[in-house]
């Protein structure tokens, strides 16, 4: 936090360099800005996922809420996480041919998770 | 659903886990142009409805009920959800189709979805038993009233995404989003909102739900609500902005504008400008019309007035959404009726205003202008200095936002939040090269050409479809928790459901709440002590003083108390008014065809009102004309010798008195001197008085001496029907 205590609105000083565009420039400017604010916040989001992320996905792939938060904890203790928690069930689903939500209730229930850390490459933290 | 039947809650519980949303996405009033209703041509109207409750004073006007070209919004949370139902079929006949639930205190912070039907604090806890039950309630309300309605409630804290998803399976149409509101007034990590905030609106772009946004909140927070304007532009178009990036369509945009001030400031002067300045910028979304509840006192007609100025700028600006806070917000957590209050303002004020700009335009030069130029110039300077500090995190954590100064004045009083703090920090996770998520409306980075997809085929196609595609893929839960949920709840209050058995009620079955209006005439801290003990000896529990006005200092206090009357009624047992018993139009014109009738009408007293009365006997109003009595009208403030003198004269059947105001009880006493005048002149027998007026109770007026007395919402044909009856009666004698 800052120790100033006070900033003079210096609004006539510092809109020199706005006075003089039209109303349209002027939003024209406004939107630019946004826009190189914005930027960087759609790259972040682009490149990364959240554990609330990743529950979502889980529920659209028919996991009840209680089920999407146990598994994506596990997901990430697992050291998966980078993966997509979705990602994980899919894989041991292929692996074992077996269906999404019982491979989800599987990982749930402890099994699989060094088959799926195999044919992902993942060494055990252990 | 027949209108005099309850909704039963009971049914409305049953069978949840196979409730289906039958559509999906956010609904528009449908605008009907130059619409025609009771001789009245509106030029900024929608498509009636097929059930309302009209205002008060439609019953002058057919009892027409026009609505708004806005979509009105009601806000409805009392913490039980099995209760609120109710309250939304109220706020639907009174012209709301945006139903907003408001959350629980605390689920913001709630890492996963809430299930079951646990209460809640100031809001309900949003589940999907919750979510399903009332969008099926909300079903049967939209088909009796028949216009859709909108349902919404809030998709932020840290389970936005997993929020996101329920809604757009269960049919939610409407949803608060914005990461700012997570990290300004919620303390949840910046980076982990707004990395969540992009999958919750992907989401909520594929299920068409209109989002709004939360730069609202700023004005309830600022220590000087009105000099956050040019800082909330800017939190505007960041949500904005980040919500087309990710995919949400312009029109599904919405921003929460307040007009920050509110009198005694001078309102439209600060208001208005920065009004005109959002919708020049934002042209392209919507804008949703919150009202200023910074200032909101214990006084509901304050925040009435506050509501109704806010709405001048709602039509001078034009507002998409309507939003009402119920006027008793300010003191309790709102009541049904406050909440019906709310709607039936917002449609009286909007419908009042109707095409004010067809009249009215906004000054192209002078204060407006220069003030509104202004506004956009202090938003821009931030913006440069947000990128200048390096950005938003960056300006966040260095306290840019909710500053009490108007920018570029500084006070360094904002709120800061630390990059790497706040709750859920650390918890953002970078994508591998091989990351994958088989779902819809993912967002980013999603690598599935590892499983041979092309870039514009779905994901989901790999699973055999999502919950999105396939809603049987959907896991409900019913309950968790064994004691706190509607069951148990609706076990104390179910002898209040569609039974016999009623008790006073404000917001939950059974409540028992109700409020006194006492104005003692002593100072306030007096008054408040001594209407604490009438309360008492009026056997109300719990009383509580909710409001307090100063009439003058030592002459008067008006007090308001909230209290529980544990006083249930049967209705089986009640003796209810008997209901006039009428004869039909047909007849009445057969008897008066028969045997010709002549009134003479007048308004006594010291009375200049002539509506009712006019009203009674006016043929275009359908009053007793139409049937051919022959009506003599006196006009208004008639004494009461010359009313009776004139029947005399013209060999009339009646006199028809009005008194719509009585000071003193002065309407009775001028009934009783009309059945006296007439008695000393020998004519009583011959001639029927009837009385009318807003103030008159038919059986005191009985009393007084006349034939009968008619109240507030009489008809012409209730009187015909009693002046044929009564004829016949002295007939026969």
């Amino acid at each position: 936090m800052s120790n100033r205590k006070f900033r003079e609105d210096d609004f006539e000083l510092r809109r020199k360099h706005l006075e003089h565009l039209s109303d349209e420039e002027l939003k024209n400017r406004f939107w630019e800005l946004a826009d190189q604010t914005v930027t960087p916040l759609i790259d972040l989001a682009y490149k990364n996922t959240t554990p609330a992320i990743e529950r979502s996905v889980l529920l659209r792939m028919g996991f009840s809420s209680l089920e999407a938060k146990d598994l994506v904890e596990k997901v990430i203790n697992n050291g998966l996480i980078g993966k997509g928690a979705g990602h994980v069930v899919y894989r041991l689903s292929q692996i074992e041919k077996i269906d999404i939500r019982e491979a989800g209730l599987k990982l749930i229930g402890n099994h699989g998770w060094d088959k799926v850390k195999n044919s992902f490459g993942v060494k055990n933290h252990e | 659903m027949n209108k005099n039947d309850k909704l039963n809650i009971l049914e409305i519980l049953k069978d949840l886990d196979k409730y289906e949303p039958r559509r999906r996405g956010w609904a528009w009033r449908e605008p009907v142009k130059n619409l025609e209703m009771a001789g009245n041509t509106y030029s900024d109207a929608s498509k009636p409805l097929k059930n309302s409750i009209p205002l008060p004073a439609a019953k002058y006007f057919d009892n027409i009920d026009p609505q708004p070209i806005q979509v009105i919004t009601s806000e409805i949370a009392s913490g039980r959800f099995e209760d609120d139902i109710r309250r939304m079929r109220m706020a639907a006949w009174h012209g709301a189709d945006h139903l907003m639930v408001i959350r629980t205190a605390g689920q913001s912070h709630y890492d996963g979805l809430i299930e079951g039907s646990p209460q809640g604090v100031g809001g309900v806890p949003i589940t999907r038993k919750q979510v399903r039950a009332q969008r099926k309630a909300l079903d049967i309300i939209e088909d009796e009233v028949g216009r859709p309605i909108n349902f919404h409630s809030y998709v932020s804290g840290v389970a936005g995404p997993d929020i996101a998803v329920m809604f757009a399976e269960e049919g939610i149409n409407g949803a608060h989003q914005d990461p700012q509101y997570n990290v300004l007034y919620r303390n949840i990590n910046m980076i982990r909102s707004f990395v969540d905030a992009a999958e919750s609106k992907k989401i909520m772009a594929w299920a068409d739900i209109l989002q709004i946004d939360g730069a609202h909140n700023a004005n309830a927070t600022a220590m000087v609500a009105w000099k956050v304007m040019p800082e909330l532009m800017v939190q505007h178009a960041i949500n904005s902005l980040f919500s087309e990036k990710i995919g949400m369509k312009p029109g599904n945009i919405a921003l929460s504008t307040v007009p920050p001030t509110a009198a005694p400031a001078p309102d439209l002067k600060i208001n208005l400008p920065y009004a005109k300045a959002l919708r020049d910028f934002f042209d392209k979304y919507k804008m949703r019309a919150q009202m200023n509840t910074k200032y909101m006192e214990s006084s509901t007609r304050e925040a009435t007035v506050t509501h109704v100025l806010n709405m001048m700028i709602s039509k001078l600006t034009s507002a998409d959404i309507q939003s009402t806070i119920t006027p008793d917000e300010g003191r309790n957590v709102p009541w049904h009726m406050y909440n019906v209050e709310a709607c039936d303002t917002a449609k009286q004020a909007l419908i009042g205003m109707d095409g004010l700009l067809e009249m009215v335009d906004l000054k192209k030069e002078g204060y407006l202008p220069n003030k509104v130029r202004e506004l956009k110039e202090r938003a821009i300077l931030f913006f440069e200095e947000l990128l200048a500090s390096g950005g938003y995190f960056q300006a966040v954590e260095d306290g840019f936002f909710i500053d009490s100064g108007i920018y570029p004045e500084r006070n360094y009083d904002g709120i800061s939040r630390k990059i790497n703090g706040g709750i859920g920090a650390n918890t953002v996770f970078e994508r591998d090269e091989d990351y994958f998520a088989p779902v819809t409306a993912h967002f980013g980075y999603n690598n599935v050409f590892q499983y041979g997809l092309a870039a514009d085929e779905s994901p989901a196609k790999l699973i055999g479809g999502s919950t999105f595609e396939d809603r049987n893929k959907i896991q409900y839960i019913d309950e968790l928790d064994e004691e706190d949920n509607v069951n148990v709840r609706l076990e104390t209050t179910k002898k209040y459901l569609n039974s016999n058995l009623i008790k006073p009620e404000v917001e939950w079955a059974g409540d028992g709440i109700l409020v006194v209006d006492v104005t003692l005439p002593t100072s306030i801290r007096y008054a408040e002590s001594a209407a604490l003990v009438i309360a008492k000896k009026m056997n109300l529990l719990d009383a509580e003083i909710i409001h307090r006005e100063v009439l003058q200092n030592a002459e008067a206090t008006r007090i308001q108390i909230k209290g529980k009357l544990d006083v249930e009624i049967d209705l089986n047992t009640l003796v209810l008014a008997k209901e006039p018993d009428l004869l039909s139009d047909t007849e009445i014109r057969e008897y008066v065809n028969n045997n010709p009738m002549t009134i003479i009408a007048g308004t006594v007293g010291e009375d200049e009102h002539s509506v009712g009365l006019r009203e009674i006997i006016d043929i275009k109003h359908g009053g007793i004309e139409k049937y051919g009595i022959n009506c003599i009208y006196l006009g208004t403030s008639v004494p009461i010798t010359k009313l009776v003198d004139a029947a005399i004269e013209a060999n009339a059947d009646a006199i028809l008195m009005s008194t719509i105001i009585s000071h003193d009880d002065v309407h009775y006493k001028n009934m009783k001197k009309t059945h006296e005048y007439a008695v000393e002149k020998g004519v009583r027998d011959k001639i029927i008085i009837i009385a009318g007026g807003t103030q008159v109770t038919p059986e005191l007026a009985v009393k007084n001496g006349v034939d009968a007395g008619f109240s507030r919402g009489t008809k012409g044909h209730h009187v015909a029907s009693f002046l044929v009856k009564k004829k016949v009666e002295m007939n026969e004698n």
